[in-house]
């Protein structure tokens, strides 16, 4: 893969309201659960996370990550309680899908587009495309613009397409857990590059801790439905006196069934 | 857990204006000319043959209309004649065409909502600023259209194809089989069929099993209009001794009586075989042609029924005037209309209110 990250982006002017994003909730919620007929996916989600982290949605598989991110994005609705994105917009209402990229799990794209056929969709049906960057940062990963999207790799076209549309929150539900580790750099590269250019804050779910440690600036532990533990990775480390955010989470997480049993 | 931070301004951005429809024709043909060039080949194929065999067809029977006195033996014979040797091949061309609409609504409407949600790409569409609703709004409305409108224009052409059969009183228009293929109605059913699958996709999220559904239901529906529905659009007109309805008329039921009471068509045919087999030898000539024997058997029967005539039984028959083609047809038109419209508008509500 062709190396290196691609910083900034031509073209890239700084939001207007960069004062009021900074105080901003990208996310909360306020005694949100989801129910699937009789089970509750998420159950009294109480949390509020503020603009300009890489907020990391941490927890095992079936803890709820994925409903709280389609109930952010929109994609599915609230059974109990509410929730607002980028300030006070409802999931799904026209500012909410204006500001937020998402990306959902295992990336699905329409395989039968070309990578270009994808680029002018997503231009089609957006309010803004970056169309220069977007062709940019396919030529720095080598990715042909006739190809496919079905042979290739998802993750970085996905990736790409999301951050042309210059959002102001950026969602990942599980970026990294199908990427080999030298794709999992790039990525994550790539989404920080995002981050300090731009200010894009990041909202983005994973089983594993290890690998985002030295980029989640914020985290959210989730565990059978329930929010454990939120707040900023400094602001925990220090107050809980753990090393890592792995051993804090392991921590919490052994806790958790105790806590549910009584 | 952080405090709640200071509640946000209000959104710099609350009065978006929506991304313009116009910006979805792309998407929408990208993602359908396989489905509709599919539609475009079928129907022109059928097209190149109905044009063809019926311009052969037409041309044999400009013959027969020529013949006069039309009445005439010779006339009528050949009649028959052009009857059997096309009837059979229209006929079965057109049951087959009633599956038409039933296959646009599986293979071109099925899919649409299906496809996305089978493979997880709405996740995708439906968080872009277009909006979900908006997307199925504007993926339906030209599909159905541009279905409906290539399915009126084919029936046009079958409508031409199958004018000898009227015209020779071989077919009557009403026919179930028929009606739904011609005037407004084989434009309809497309549009009917196209957003059942439409719902179908939704409802049951996979291509396959929608397009299962989408066909039992089109075949449902088909079924019941032809055999139970469209003999009621309007109020059956009831012939007294009408041995001769209109040659156009469609039949639905017949029964006799006799004194008050009610003696069923079963029954009564069953009486009038019995007595025209005692009639006919006596009417029949010596070294008659077996091709002539059945002209001697309608004679035997209009005897058996004068007979019955004047020993107090009476005939009556519920049909429907062929007059009432383009009432029935507007008639069937609109309600498959007005459901097509309920089901394209439960759909798009349905899609704003998918919980994943």
């Amino acid at each position: 893969m062709p190396g290196g990250v691609f910083l900034g982006r031509p073209g890239a002017v700084p939001g207007p309201k960069e004062e009021y994003r900074v105080s901003m909730n990208v996310l909360e919620a306020s005694g949100l659960g989801k129910r699937y007929r009789t089970t509750w996916a998420l159950r009294e989600c109480t949390l509020a996370v503020p603009a300009g982290h890489v907020a990391v949605l941490a927890g095992p598989n079936g803890a709820g990550k994925t409903t709280l991110l389609n109930l952010a994005v929109g994609l599915a609705a609230p059974s109990a309680g509410g929730v607002t994105v980028l300030g006070d917009q409802l999931p799904g209402s026209p500012g909410a899908l204006d500001g937020i990229a998402f990306v959902a799990q295992d990336t699905p794209l329409y395989k039968t587009l070309s990578a270009a056929d994808l680029l002018h969709l997503t231009r089609n049906l957006t309010r803004r495309f970056d169309q220069a960057y977007a062709e940019a940062r396919l030529g720095e990963l080598g990715i042909p613009l006739r190809r496919k999207a079905g042979k290739l790799s998802g993750a970085q076209l996905a990736l790409t397409l999301a951050l042309a549309r210059r959002p102001r929150l950026l969602v990942l539900d599980e970026p990294v857990a199908m990427l080999d580790p030298i794709a999992r750099h790039d990525f994550m590269a790539t989404v920080l590059a995002a981050v300090s250019a731009d200010g894009v804050s990041v909202l983005l779910s994973s089983h594993v801790l290890t690998e985002l440690e030295r980029v989640a600036s914020y985290l959210v532990l989730l565990s059978r439905g329930q929010v454990r533990l939120a707040g900023a990775v400094d602001d925990l480390l220090a107050t809980h006196h753990q090393a890592s955010l792995e051993e804090l989470a392991l921590t919490y997480l052994r806790e958790a069934p105790a806590e549910v049993a009584k | 857990m952080t405090a709640l931070t200071v509640p946000a301004a209000p959104a710099d951005d609350a009065g978006l204006r929506p991304v313009p429809w116009r910006r979805m024709a792309w998407v929408t043909w990208r993602q359908h000319r396989f489905a509709l060039g599919g539609v475009a080949v079928l129907l022109g194929g059928l097209a190149l043959y109905l044009w063809l065999a019926g311009l052969q067809m037409h041309h044999a029977y400009a013959t027969v209309a020529a013949c006069h006195p039309a009445s005439s033996y010779a006339c009528q014979n050949q009649v028959i004649n052009f009857d059997t040797t096309y009837g059979a091949t229209a006929d079965t061309i057109a049951t087959l065409l009633n599956v038409v609409p039933a296959l646009i609504g599986a293979f071109v409407g099925a899919p649409v909502l299906a496809r996305e949600l089978e493979i997880g790409t709405f996740r995708y569409a439906w968080t872009l600023a277009f909006g979900r609703q908006r997307w199925t709004l504007a993926k339906l409305v030209p599909l159905a259209i541009a279905m409906t409108a290539a399915a009126g224009a084919f029936s046009l052409l079958f409508s031409w194809y199958y004018q000898p059969f009227f015209a020779d009183g071989n077919s009557i228009p009403l026919d179930p089989k028929l009606f739904g293929l011609r005037g407004v109605a084989f434009a309809a059913w497309t549009l009917a069929a196209f957003a059942i699958g439409a719902l179908a996709g939704l409802l049951i999220r996979r291509v396959v099993p929608a397009i299962a559904a989408t066909l039992a239901a089109c075949a449902g529906l088909l079924f019941a209009t032809g055999l139970y529905l469209q003999q009621r659009y309007m109020t059956p007109l009831i012939g007294r001794n009408l041995f001769t309805t209109p040659v156009s008329a469609w039949i639905i039921s017949g029964w006799w009586t006799k004194g008050g009471t009610t003696i069923s068509q079963s029954t009564m045919n069953q009486i009038m075989i019995t007595m025209s087999r005692q009639i006919l030898p006596a009417i029949l000539p010596k070294n008659v042609n077996s091709n002539d024997i059945k002209f001697y058997k309608g004679a035997a029967n209009s005897q058996v029924l004068n007979y019955l005539l004047h020993h107090g039984y009476t005939q009556w028959t519920s049909y429907q005037p062929g007059s009432r083609f383009w009432p029935f047809q507007w008639i069937e038109g609109g309600w498959l209309l007005a459901l097509s419209v309920l089901l394209i508008a439960a759909t798009v509500w349905l899609v704003g209110r998918r919980a994943t």
